[in-house]
């Protein structure tokens, strides 16, 4: 119970009276990363809001053996749930610095200075463009931006939506290997919603497949990527 | 056509000292629009309340007026900060629709029981910045005085040694001396100078509060993405009520300011104002604060020089002056019609 950090148990969503999540049940073993595909609208993005409170949920989700699925989403952020929402996710009309500072909103330490440091040192390209709008940044800054922001708040999970979305191919893979690189150095547990199945896949240790709200397959990423159902429908195998 | 250049810098002068006015009550629009793209339709008569508090504390209670001002704004900050707990936060944001009515509702109900408690009548009110100072009578005192002390104060925008007629009105006007430094020929008051001052001191004060602190970089993040905001732990709702109680106090300064000028404060006296303060927020883009500010100026300037001296004096048509409110109207048309995000406003982009 305790080396898990997250687990959703018959997790229901819905919007006004469309139901988006039917049911579904899902862990997150500390440490790992677990990715979630599907295809548009099966309601990977809902999950993700879900277990942040972002909607109308019911069902048990549970962190680090706590009951969080009555919280209020700012609690679920200070429990050290980190979330870097579809589309960036930045604040486009603050500047990067700032950007990074509210990243460290719930934070009381007095060591934001040396994270911030931090991040630039392993996104340089963030440093130069420290005192510009995050609006006038390009997408795959952005996406840099947006994960640095979420990291600002020294997460022990992090929630990615889509982070490939809009990206082109060569950025991808570089952001890809930067998360891959974060869950090996620090150990930071990922959850990451992709539709790019075949780079999700390599990093993930764990995968589900949803459709319609349910899901419709799960098992080790290893074993997804060979399964000939996967591989039609997102491999494009 | 009468080019009366000389006294076009007077009307310059007035024009940005009204200016002044509504880029206060601009501000206190667009921090409520920034947070939560909406127009507080209630904010002219928040304000009015506001200007209210700072009569009953100074006038009817004695306190000192910068004390009574200050105590003011506090207590407008707090009803700002509880109306959106109260009235607006339980509405879904992205509906507008009845939080614009609760606005609209909230601004005849504040208009009604003020006009309750305090009636329509002008109540006078003291002057910050020296004009009438505070021995000067107020109110019903005052309208018992000679002929020559209500002239002398009637006209007390200028040298009130010139115009006082009779003994009272004299002896009272040497007393107040001039209101106002001779500047390039034109009479520039020393209200319209402390207006400007307070003015630019609150806005050096919202400034750093927005740029130096915890809660005003929350404020700007939560205009800036509400979403994201709730993603860092920012408690959203605390800090639009945050926005409200900002937006509140700017309003109220705007009331205080102008309040004098008007004669004193009465429960309409904000209803023009808005108008002007809407145009100017319009003309600014109604999520900037800087394009507030100097949309705000440039509608005084334009009621007071393209009005009031193009309009009545050089062309000599004197129903002019009572296309003033029209004027702001087609004001806000034409920036709607031809650009909605204003000057300074941002565009917003639709991503399909």
């Amino acid at each position: 119970m305790t080396d898990m950090m997250l687990k959703a148990e018959d997790l229901h969503a819905r919007y006004g009276a469309v139901e988006v999540l039917r049911g579904l049940d899902f862990e997150v073993p500390d440490g790992n990363v677990v990715v979630i595909l599907g295809a548009n609208g099966a309601g990977k993005t809902t999950t993700l809001r879900a277990l942040c409170n972002m909607c109308t949920t019911t069902g048990t989700v549970t962190m680090e053996g706590d009951d969080i699925s009555r919280a209020k989403t700012a609690d679920i952020v200070r429990r050290g749930v980190a979330h870097v929402p579809q589309g960036r996710g930045t604040f486009p009309e603050l500047s990067v610095m700032d950007n990074l500072k509210i990243g460290a909103y719930t934070r009381k330490d007095n060591e934001v200075g040396a994270d911030v440091d931090r991040w630039f040192e392993i996104f340089p390209r963030l440093e130069e463009r420290r005192d510009q709008l995050a609006g006038s940044l390009s997408g795959g800054e952005q996406q840099m931006l947006a994960v640095a922001r979420a990291l600002m708040c020294r997460p022990r999970l992090l929630l990615l939506d889509e982070p490939s979305l809009g990206l082109a191919p060569l950025i991808i893979e570089d952001l890809f290997e930067r998360f891959a690189q974060l869950n090996k150095e620090t150990g930071l547990t990922m959850l990451l919603v992709e539709q790019n199945a075949n780079l999700a896949l390599d990093m993930a240790d764990y995968g589900y497949v949803i459709e319609s709200g349910e899901i419709a397959l799960h098992g080790p990423a290893d074993q997804l990527k060979n399964d000939p159902a996967v591989q039609e429908a997102y491999l494009g195998a | 056509m009468n080019w009366n250049w000389e006294i076009l810098p007077d009307f310059i002068f007035n024009g940005l000292r009204d200016g002044a006015v509504y880029a206060a009550a601009a501000l206190a629009l667009v921090l409520i629009f920034k947070a939560t793209t909406l127009i507080n339709f209630a904010t002219g008569e928040l304000a009015m309340l506001g200007a209210f508090f700072v009569y009953v504390l100074n006038v009817e209670q004695g306190l000192w007026l910068w004390l009574s001002i200050a105590i003011a704004v506090l207590i407008s900050a707090a009803i700002g900060a509880a109306v959106e707990r109260t009235l607006v936060r339980p509405f879904d944001p992205a509906d507008h629709l009845p939080v614009v009515l609760i606005t609209l509702g909230l601004f005849l109900i504040i208009n009604a029981v003020a006009g309750d408690v305090w009636n329509y009548q002008v109540r006078r009110v003291n002057d910050p910045f020296g004009h009438f100072p505070s021995w000067v009578p107020n109110g019903s005192e005052l309208k018992t005085s000679s002929e020559g002390t209500i002239a002398c104060l009637e006209n007390a925008d200028g040298d009130l040694a010139e115009v006082a007629a009779g003994t009272a009105g004299a002896e009272m006007c040497e007393m107040v001396g001039r209101t106002f430094f001779e500047v390039i020929g034109a009479r520039l008051h020393y209200r319209t100078i402390g207006i400007w001052i307070a003015l630019a001191l609150a806005l050096i004060a919202l400034a750093l509060i927005l740029g130096k602190t915890k809660a005003g970089l929350a404020f700007r993040a939560v205009s800036s993405n509400t979403e994201s905001a709730r993603l860092v732990g920012v408690n959203t709702g605390r800090t639009l009520g945050f926005g409200w109680a900002l937006a509140s106090v700017f309003g109220t300064l705007s009331a205080a300011l102008v309040a004098p000028a008007l004669g004193g404060v009465n429960p309409n006296m904000m209803l023009t104002i808005l108008i002007y303060a809407l145009a100017g927020a319009a003309l600014g883009g109604l999520d900037s604060l800087g394009g507030a500010v100097i949309g705000g100026l440039v509608v005084g300037l334009i009621k007071s020089v393209l009005v009031s001296w193009f309009g009545v004096v050089v062309l000599g048509q004197a129903y002019f002056s009572i296309l003033q409110l029209a004027m702001a109207f087609l004001l806000i048309l034409i920036v709607l019609l031809f650009r909605p995000a204003g000057l300074f406003g941002t565009r917003r982009i639709e991503r399909v």
